[in-house]
């Protein structure tokens, strides 16, 4: 059995909280030992967030530390930058080419970093980017912008779809299912 | 069957499996969602919130004494508002079982302190356990309760950010029966006078010596590995991160009961190490107890009392790891703080407050959020209610001029929850503070908890709704204002008249929470040729308006459509652009 560290990281609001329950029902499935470590409270009124989900064996501590990410998702460009350090060498970099401003850039005491994703991929050449927007916007709701991102992380490991397709069912409200399945397969047929 | 669960969701169910029927809490993260998840799940259990943590345990104790099992939840700071029952509950100790979670905050990931709440365990005299993962927080739930009938008193169990919000596998079991105890009266156990109370503190300290030695026999506290070079004492999400750094090269001291905590244990395993580390998250308190014995040990002269710990951190500090750096692509990388979601009704006070260059007294909430840029306009924050007597005690130390510039502000549920005490100190000591209440409709920070002011209870059933005009006038405010927080105008100049006026005034500034699933704005806004680039639209901090340098654009991805933005535009430009954001 693999051991797999992944980060979940983006902007507080942007649905990193339903994308790592997901990921955990996934492992569980899969009986793997999981841990998932969610950031609730302050920093998810639009703050810098991340989740870390962890599966092997047996896992203790439910962090992942610098130098020990297998696969990072960014659902933001800016976002993808600040932890990629958390990126183990060789490690896969799979962001979202969003750019969603923070406060300090809005009001103009900081820019934002100009060409963040080529300069990532000279840096990490196992980058994926994509506009997941656009195609959850495609499927029907801009909010689906996590399945879309669900679906490429999907065909980054070695885990059934169809257990991430019984998890989705499983994790997001009814209503929504449809929506967000049409995005998951847009996403994995990256 | 496993199930992957949050700590809090594996707590509400160990309360559930022990045959809990009374559960009390005030939300506070990371504490909030046990209740939430018993209110959710577990019919067969009542629960509530209160309007405080006082309250929250005193509803417990009451439960307790009528023969229940009862859970009270609460934050860290939660627990100095309830610490008044908790030292006297010590001395009473329970009928039912009752057992108070208290969740600890290090790295102060959404708290105003990093308090390490073991020291209430020492100074109140009730045991506390202290789970590693979720799993154990099922079992340690339920085995506090029996602690708790046993030796007759309550315990606390402590939870820590990471094992409240980290969720990992449970074994679900199923609930037992649990037959209300017979409640009888007796005075000499309930009624804590002097006299009385005078002998029950002499039966706390005899079951602090029965305790002592129950942690040095129970399981909760054990012993891993069969490592003679190096010991590692340690408890809670230390464990796991000391078993990530040393694995099978170190024996393990797991402490599941840190207070009290196991002499003799302690004693056995040092003697059997040559190098004994004690890991721990805060405040050297089992190094301390450690030291107490005489017992030669490694901790807080390496590792820091500050903020959380980390297998990293361990790493480096205390084997001395020099761990390689990721190639930097950037040096600068812009913070992203929390920000006041768009839509948010607060936005529009805070807006006013800065034009009017007033002194706020602020509270705990969403709302502090805007002590940061660009609105700025908050001067202090201590901790749940203070806005009210602070804003007081300032105009009683610089006067009234002084008082004039200066107001309070703090939300609905913060105002129930401590703020109306502040408010009768203000009356009855003939201050004139102005006290500004965000009337948002819910308890936003912690994740939409209704509470007294919203008219639902915690399952969502309506209720007496209180009433926060009539509550004013009650207790002797004359001036109590309601307005709208988006009418920035009329905002504008009731707070002018009501800082000048000679007496004390409530302003109600009400508009709901815009991620309330009621509240619908339409479609999103955007900005037309019109613009001047005046930036004054951009004062407003709105996170889906952005400078882009010679104009400024609106994010549709962010926009709830509020408007707020449209109503400061002297010149047009800002317009319905569609209706794509519709409410997922």
């Amino acid at each position: 059995m693999q051991k797999l560290n992944i980060m979940i990281v983006g902007v507080g609001g942007q649905g990193t909280l339903l994308a790592s329950k997901v990921l955990g029902h996934v492992a569980m499935k899969e009986s793997y030992d999981v841990k998932v470590s969610e950031v609730h409270g302050m920093s998810q009124r639009g703050g810098s967030v991340v989740t870390y989900v962890k599966l092997g064996p047996k896992v203790y501590s439910p962090l992942v530390e610098k130098g020990e990410a297998d696969i990072i998702l960014a659902f933001e460009k800016l976002e993808a930058l600040r932890w990629l350090e958390y990126l183990k060498d060789g490690g896969k970099l799979i962001v979202n080419d969003q750019e969603i401003d923070p406060m300090p850039v809005i009001i103009r005491k900081a820019k934002y970093p100009e060409n963040i994703l080529p300069r990532i991929k000279e840096k990490y050449a196992n980058t994926i980017s994509l506009d997941a927007l656009s195609i959850a916007r495609q499927c029907g709701n801009i909010k689906a912008v996590n399945t879309v991102l669900l679906g490429v992380l999907a065909k980054s490991t070695n885990i059934a779809k169809e257990t991430w397709i019984e998890s989705i069912k499983e994790v997001v409200p009814a209503k929504f299912v449809d929506v967000n399945l049409k995005a998951f397969e847009a996403g994995y047929a990256i | 069957m496993n199930k992957l669960m949050l700590g809090n969701e594996a707590v509400a169910r160990g309360a559930y499996e022990a045959g809990v029927t009374v559960a009390t809490a005030y939300p506070g993260t990371p504490s909030t969602e046990i209740t939430e998840n018993i209110a959710k799940n577990y019919s067969e259990i009542y629960s509530e919130w209160s309007p405080n943590e006082k309250v929250a345990l005193e509803t417990a104790i009451g439960a307790s004494i009528a023969g229940a099992r009862s859970i009270c939840s609460m934050k860290h700071v939660g627990l100095n508002v309830a610490a008044d029952p908790l030292f006297t509950l010590s001395y009473t100790g329970v009928n039912g079982g009752l057992v108070i979670m208290v969740a600890d905050d290090p790295g102060m990931h959404s708290s105003q302190n990093e308090q390490d709440s073991r020291y209430y365990a020492r100074s109140s005299k009730v045991p506390m356990l202290e789970p590693a993962d979720s799993q154990e927080c099922k079992d340690f739930v339920k085995t506090a309760f029996e602690i708790s009938e046993r030796y007759d008193c309550p315990v606390i169990v402590r939870l820590t950010t990471r094992i409240a919000h980290s969720r990992s596998l449970v074994e679900v079991e199923d609930r037992i029966e649990y037959k209300l105890k017979d409640y009888i009266k007796d005075y000499n156990k309930y009624v804590m006078m002097p006299g009385m109370a005078r002998k029950r503190h002499e039966i706390v300290e005899k079951r602090m010596e029965e305790l002592r030695e129950f942690s040095d026999s129970t399981s909760l506290n054990r012993v891993e590995g069969t490592s003679k070079d190096i010991g590692v004492i340690t408890s809670g999400i230390a464990y796991q991160y000391a078993k990530e750094v040393f694995g099978d090269n170190a024996s393990f001291l797991k402490l599941g009961m840190v207070h009290p905590l196991p002499e003799k244990l302690i004693r056995d395993f040092a003697s059997e190490v040559k190098t004994l580390y004690v890991i721990e998250e805060l405040e050297p308190f089992i190094e301390d107890f450690v030291k107490s014995l005489g017992i030669k040990v490694i901790g807080k002269d390496l590792l820091p009392v500050t903020g959380e710990l980390s297998a990293r951190l361990i790493k480096e500090r205390l084997l001395g790891a020099k761990l390689p750096k990721a190639p930097a692509i950037e040096e600068n990388i812009p913070g992203r703080p929390p920000v006041m979601c768009p839509g948010c009704p607060h936005r529009g006070t805070y807006y006013v407050l800065k034009k009017l260059k007033l002194r706020v007294n602020g509270d705990i909430g969403c709302y502090t959020l805007g002590a940061l840029p660009p609105t700025e306009s908050m001067d202090t924050c201590v901790c749940m209610g203070a806005s009210i007597g602070m804003a007081h005690g300032m105009e009683k130390a610089r006067g009234r001029d002084f008082g004039k510039k200066t107001v309070a502000i703090l939300g609905d549920s913060t105002f129930i929850h401590s703020g109306i005490t502040g408010l009768i100190d203000v009356v009855y000591n003939k201050g004139n503070s102005t006290v500004i209440i965000l009337d948002n409709s819910i308890t936003g920070m912690t994740g939409h908890q209704d509470n007294p002011t919203t008219g639902f209870t915690i399952k969502g059933e309506p209720t007496r709704q209180v009433d926060l005009v009539k509550l004013a006038q009650a207790i002797g405010i004359d001036r109590v204002k309601v307005v709208d927080s988006f009418d920035l105008k009329e905002l504008e100049n009731v707070i002018r008249e009501e800082v000048n006026a000679d007496e004390p005034s409530v302003i109600i500034s009400q508009r709901p929470c815009a991620l309330l699933k009621n509240v619908k704005y339409e479609g999103t806004q955007h900005i037309n040729d019109k613009c001047r680039y005046c930036k004054m639209c951009l004062s407003l901090g709105c996170p889906a308006l952005v400078d882009r340098g010679d104009h400024v654009e609106i994010d549709e991805a962010l926009c709830v459509g509020c408007k707020l933005c449209s109503k400061l535009c002297r010149f047009d430009a800002i317009e319905k652009a569609g209706d794509n954001n519709a409410k997922a």
